[in-house]
């Protein structure tokens, strides 16, 4: 079951990426191509470099060798101005992240104002549709402190969602919440996939895979073993190692 | 003096800032102390000499003169120490290695240098003016007992903003804040609440060592209380006297360790 929304032209294209931590090589030889509004999930056991390969689409780490693209821009191009990619990525975490001496509303408006330099009452207006839109009216004026963890990465959702990104990228962001909290962080994701977002994300969630991405990758030991719709993979898959995982997991 | 032996007695209620039963028991044992050597004194005393309480009311005023020196040359200094300290602190977690490094050092230097040695230093280094300005020697005071101040500053900086959790800083990376926003804006404001009891704590600690300029000659609270025993000439006074300026020293640096305490339990629990 696929959302049925339009696919556009690639915009996030990785070829050849190669990512080692001094000895320690975590990423080889990754070639992965994301149109707009493509949902693609990144599936695989923990340590095979899913998290780094989200961190270095939006130069939070540089690559050793290959290339990325992100709409057109060279990601490991040392004159890379890196603001002005990560205004078109965003981003959401595992440990949500939430700035917390910032209500929820704040956290949401800082980037838009600081960053952007958008007016503030127009950034407020829209800050407060974004936390109503993930299901949070009400909490505008709590801490991060005083939410549940589901509440808290809706809010980082909404805070990612205010910069207006191209592609949202997500870094297992259900992985530390409990079962019922998880559920409605992914059913806000499964919106924002529904609406043409292109979203790019890590999750261990296999069940929430099926049912949303386009195109499913299985990385393994720093290697893309496999990928495929999402039938095919998950259902069929061709290769043993992904067997093999999947028998663990599901 | 059981009462000053007595451990912690208050609850975990850490939101009431001094607790008003232990810091008035605590204040009481030292009155009763100075009392209590005020009329050992007399007790001491032949009859003819004018009674220790009556001797340490007419210096008083004098004495009381020398403290509040202290506190301006102790205010001046933590203002000092505390600007140098910040850049000095965030040098220390600069991007930029070669800055780093040479923060680093500063600091380590002047966090092990003797206080007394650095006073010695800006006493006799420091010119009597600089242009037109004139730089008297309670500010070369100031001057010197700041390098120390600033180094310890610098660790409580660094310390603070290194104890926010480094997913602030990817965070934030993430949503295109630039460095310097990302320090100021979000790290910083967060990391102060951390620094302040140190901070405190590290006033408290200089305040004291602020009698260490009546060494290289300035008119202090202990100057003053040494030359009111040099002028009475009785040693029945040393004991009293020496406690009157203890107490006011107490007194006002008691309070401090006592807010410090309850911030740094108010503040252990937040994130």
């Amino acid at each position: 079951m696929t959302t049925g929304h339009h696919i556009g032209r690639p915009i996030v294209v990785i070829e050849g990426v190669e990512k080692a931590f001094g000895a320690v090589t975590v990423l080889r030889d990754i070639n992965m191509t994301v149109s707009t509004g493509e949902t693609v999930c990144i599936i695989g056991p923990s340590g095979s470099g899913k998290s780094t390969l989200l961190r270095c689409i939006n130069a939070l780490a540089p690559v050793t060798k290959g290339s990325i693209t992100v709409d057109g821009q060279q990601v490991n191009d040392p004159k890379l101005d890196k603001l002005a990619l990560r205004r078109k990525v965003g981003m959401v975490f595992q440990q949500y992240n939430l700035f917390a001496h910032k209500t929820a509303l704040q956290n949401v408006m800082m980037a838009p104002i600081h960053v952007l330099g958008q007016q503030r009452a127009e950034v407020e207006e829209r800050a407060r549709r974004l936390l109503a839109k993930v299901r949070l009216t009400g909490k505008e004026n709590s801490y991060p402190g005083e939410l549940s963890g589901g509440q808290q990465q809706r809010v980082a959702i909404a805070r990612s969602l205010a910069m207006n990104p191209s592609v949202m990228l997500f870094d297992e962001v259900t992985a530390a919440l409990d079962p019922e909290t998880k559920k409605e962080v992914l059913v806000t994701i499964r919106e924002l996939a529904g609406e043409g977002m292109t979203c790019i994300l890590v999750t261990h969630e296999m069940g929430f895979a099926r049912e949303v991405a386009d195109h499913v990758y299985f990385t393994d030991g720093g290697l893309i073993v496999e990928d495929g719709p999402p039938a095919d993979l998950l259902c069929a898959p061709r290769h043993e190692r992904t067997r093999a995982f999947l028998d663990q997991v599901l | 003096m059981k009462v000053l032996l007595t451990p912690r007695i208050e609850g975990f209620g850490g939101s009431r800032w001094l607790k008003p039963i232990a810091s008035t028991r605590a204040l009481a044992a030292v009155v009763f102390v100075f009392l209590a050597s005020a009329a050992w004194a007399q007790a001491a005393a032949p009859a003819a000499q004018a009674s220790v309480m009556s001797v340490l009311w007419k210096w008083a005023p004098l004495i009381f003169q020398g403290f509040l020196f202290n506190l301006l040359v102790s205010v001046g200094t933590m203002a000092l120490g505390t600007v140098l300290g910040v850049f000095l602190g965030l040098a220390q977690v600069s991007p930029y290695r070669g800055l780093r490094r040479a923060a680093w050092a500063i600091t380590q230097f002047f966090r092990n240098a003797p206080w007394l040695v650095l006073l010695f230093y800006a006493m006799l280094i420091l010119p009597f003016q600089i242009g037109p300005v004139a730089l008297p020697s309670w500010l070369k005071a100031v001057i010197g007992l700041s390098l120390p101040v600033m180094g310890n500053i610098a660790e409580i900086v660094r310390g603070g903003v290194l104890s926010i959790p480094t997913g602030q800083w990817e965070s934030a990376e993430a949503l295109a804040f630039s460095r310097r926003q990302i320090l100021w804006m979000i790290i910083l404001p967060q990391a102060v609440k951390r620094m302040i009891p140190p901070w405190m704590n590290q006033y408290a600690i200089l305040t004291m060592a602020t009698t260490l300029i009546s060494i290289v000659g300035i008119q202090d609270g202990l100057t003053m209380t040494r030359a009111a025993l040099v002028a009475e000439a009785r040693t029945d006074l040393l004991v009293p006297m020496y406690l009157m300026l203890l107490l006011m020293f107490f007194v006002y640096c008691y309070p401090i360790a006592r807010a410090t305490l309850s911030l740094e339990r108010r503040f252990a629990v937040k994130i």
